[in-house]
């Protein structure tokens, strides 16, 4: 047990021991600066020029916007079309049928928000044609707007008035030459060295040792379940995500994938720090962050390793924890780990099924989607901390009789009237789809869908409902990651979650550039003593403050109806 | 917003070519120089396949190390956990009923000695491994059956565990499928 601890601390040191650096260097990309990639500079120039691209153009906000929803509107045709005509095109060995129109639609857009819901099974829903030309491009793609969306927010926080704030086409660019693609191309190889298929051949058939005849599924797999994890996309190759033994082989890559998915986040955080030279700021909001993690983790750490008290009392012993939907060569504390680290930062992916886990788990993993601001996905991670921040700055400003300010700008109405908005949407997005579904599931048992509602759950009572909460929860957050029992392949499952999954994207970005924007444009007035300094641990208390009160108030109803009384009928 | 298709569509384009084609046959190049050109690396017993190294497979008779319960019985053409939830009383039944089950086939092993991993399911369905003390509480049945000291099944057993990472991180596995073909060759 006690290398399983020091597999989970080790883990994560080595996580925030390269992030450091690696914010370093991410903001020196974004800033133009010389960096160890510019020998990525030619490459780049050919993008451009095939793409028709200015590099040197300057656009305001609402223009990036523009340019970002444009090229993401393009992905969603574009993969919608051919998820929806996989099973006549190339590269299907074998031999996998084209989606349904509800499921191509849901899976179009889980991939293009970077959540990767799954309402299929990898190695039966998609082709190899469309797991690497729809499901991967879209998972550097999604991740590349993510970042350069964040970017984007960075640079209103520059002390000089801009009415410009970037180019969102080179940061998109600059984002997969220099950070997604190289590093994607390291972590394939190390899975491709440890057992992870990467060639085109299908699915083999073999008789076992006891005479079975069996299929084994396999692909080029390595590259895409990298940059699952680099982009925190978390959509798997394989049906069951990082829990299938040739998806995640043994330990050494468990802790890869693991670093994978949560360094560019807490790099990001670093970023912001060089980027606007406010390092100290930095610290704060990684404090926090770490913080609200720990909450979270601990707990989960804690009962997994307890084992199920219902097994227990048939008088299994349990000392190596709860098993089920686990994999022994992770072990309950990295599977433990994994399931909080992949809420927390929206990636989704899993090594253990969540639909298993204690209901203190289940409890803390949908806590960390609902808050979904602790490091969060890459670049959403920050935008969502975003307008928590205006919040407690504004919050913190009104207690203490000072103007709220934001490095030297007023936080006027308007723009809290946006992060109340972006704030109260997705407890409204969340509660609302939740409720919807229990009313289908009592009054509509028999509609007939692909899976009836009454149909829809795996567990009876309180697990039940959290299978639904979780599913709608996921998908606001864009999280991606399932209590999996659910029947989710249908009508009602995928349309529902198509549309929270859009909203639950999109106004997480349109609201914070847009204050970005706002912000960016008002006058700049120097710090002075009447300035409420926002890098102090007092300040980062009050964020903490804002965060656990509009989380709570908003979500622990759900969490009551569900895990909670779960956890405590199993006393 | 027109001024911005033109770009789109080109720059997407670009992008595909080198995301998804360029990329993954890179991966797939580097790939052939591992152990198993990419592919996946099987076992062979006597130049038959008998399965993949990392896939685990079933393996119920009393002569073998049982691997664990699956929700897919190891076809590894798909792959999926139970998805049972803790308090499932379902679930629970099932688990009982592979208590008494393993009771039977293990005759003299005390219940709270069964490790968890006997009587749940996997989250992949394939799990490959067993810790060292799931297949050593089989000893004593399979030295029975094949009339095999439990020494020597002992020794075999530690032969095929694999440690923690460099002695240092995560738990000790024993690879099934390596620890049965191994078995077999011992008679």
């Amino acid at each position: 047990m006690t290398t399983e601890w020091m597999g989970v601390i080790v883990t994560y040191g080595i996580t925030v021991l390269l992030a450091i650096p690696l914010g370093k260097f991410l903001a020196k990309v974004f800033k133009d600066e010389p960096n160890a990639f510019d020998f990525m500079k030619p490459l780049e120039r050919l993008i451009y020029r095939l793409g028709g691209i200015d590099p040197g153009r300057e656009m305001n906000w609402k223009e990036n916007l523009v340019a970002l929803l444009t090229i993401n509107a393009l992905w969603l045709v574009y993969a919608f079309v051919l998820l929806l005509t996989q099973g006549s095109l190339p590269l299907n060995p074998d031999g996998n049928p084209s989606q349904t129109p509800d499921l191509a639609f849901n899976t179009a857009i889980s991939f293009l928000i970077n959540c990767n819901l799954q309402h299929y099974s990898g190695e039966s829903g998609v082709t190899y044609l469309t797991q690497l030309g729809v499901l991967m491009f879209l998972q550097f793609v999604s991740a590349a707007t993510g970042i350069a969306a964040a970017v984007l927010l960075f640079r209103s926080f520059m002390p000089k008035p801009v009415e410009t704030v970037g180019n969102f086409y080179v940061l998109f660019v600059k984002s997969i030459t220099r950070v997604l693609l190289p590093f994607s191309l390291v972590v394939a190889t190390i899975l491709a060295f440890n057992g992870t298929p990467a060639s085109f051949d299908g699915k083999d058939t073999l008789v076992t040792m006891q005479d079975d005849t069996v299929g084994v599924s396999r692909g080029p797999a390595a590259g895409f379940i990298a940059i699952k994890h680099l982009g925190t996309n978390g959509g798997g190759w394989f049906g069951t995500n990082s829990a299938h033994p040739l998806e995640n082989p043994n330990y050494l890559t468990n802790m890869v994938e693991m670093i994978a998915q949560v360094v560019i986040p807490i790099a990001m955080i670093f970023a912001l720090g060089f980027f606007i030279n406010r390092k100290r700021f930095a610290w704060i909001i990684y404090g926090v962050m770490t913080v609200g993690l720990l909450m979270l983790l601990v707990p989960t750490l804690v009962t997994e390793l307890g084992g199920n008290p219902a097994i227990a009392q048939m008088g299994i012993g349990q000392p190596t924890g709860a098993m089920e939907g686990k994999e022994v060569r992770f072990g309950p504390l990295a599977s433990a780990y994994w399931s909080i680290v992949t809420t927390v930062i929206s990636t989704g992916s899993v090594n253990s099924m969540h639909d298993s886990s204690m209901a203190m788990s289940g409890t803390m993993e949908l806590l960390g989607m609902m808050v979904n601001a602790f490091y969060g996905g890459v670049g959403a991670g920050l935008l969502n901390f975003y307008y928590f921040l205006i919040i407690a700055v504004f919050i913190s400003g009104l207690m203490v009789g000072r103007t709220p300010e934001l490095f030297g700008r007023k936080v006027e109405a308007r723009e809290i009237k946006i992060a109340s908005i972006v704030a109260l949407l997705s407890a409204f997005l969340v509660k609302g789809g939740t409720a919807l579904a229990a009313w289908f599931f009592i009054h509509y048992g028999d509609a007939s869908w692909a899976v009836k509602p009454s149909a829809w759950l795996n567990n009876p009572g309180f697990h039940g409902f959290t299978e639904m909460l979780y599913e709608i929860t996921s998908s606001n957050a864009n999280n991606g990651s399932g209590f999996e029992g659910l029947g989710d392949n249908n009508f009602f499952w995928n349309y529902a979650t198509g549309i929270v999954l859009i909203m639950g994207r999109y106004i997480p970005i349109i609201g914070p550039v847009a204050i970005a924007g706002l912000l960016a444009r008002k006058k700049y007035v120097p710090e002075s003593a009447g300035t409420l300094p926002v890098d102090t641990p007092t300040f980062g208390l009050m964020i903490f403050a804002v965060i656990f009160i509009i989380t709570a108030l908003s979500f622990f109803p759900a969490l009551a109806l569900g895990p909670l009384a779960e956890y405590f009928s199993l006393k | 917003m027109k001024s911005h298709i033109g770009p789109a569509i080109r720059l997407t384009v670009v992008m595909l070519v080198i995301i998804a084609v360029i990329y993954p046959l890179v991966v797939a190049g580097i790939a052939t120089l591992t152990p198993g050109g990419g592919k996946g690396e099987t076992v062979t017993v006597n130049g038959k396949v008998v399965g993949y190294k990392l896939v685990g497979q079933k393996f119920t008779e009393d002569r073998y190390f049982n691997s664990r319960p699956s929700a897919v019985d190891y076809n590894a053409a798909g792959s999926a956990g139970s998805n049972k939830g803790p308090s499932n009383p379902d679930y629970l039944k099932a688990v009982q009923a592979r208590i008494d089950t393993f009771l039977v086939h293990n005759p003299g092993v005390r219940k709270d000695d069964i490790p968890a991993e006997l009587v749940t399911a996997s989250g992949s369905g394939l799990d490959p491994d067993l810790s060292p003390a799931g297949a050593k509480i089989q000893i004593a049945r399979i030295a029975k059956v094949r009339g095999i000291s439990a020494d020597r099944l002992n020794q075999l057993v530690d032969d095929h565990t694999e440690g923690p990472l460099l002695g240092l991180f995560g738990p000790a596995t024993v690879n099934v499928l390596a620890l049965n073909v191994a078995l077999d060759q011992i008679n």
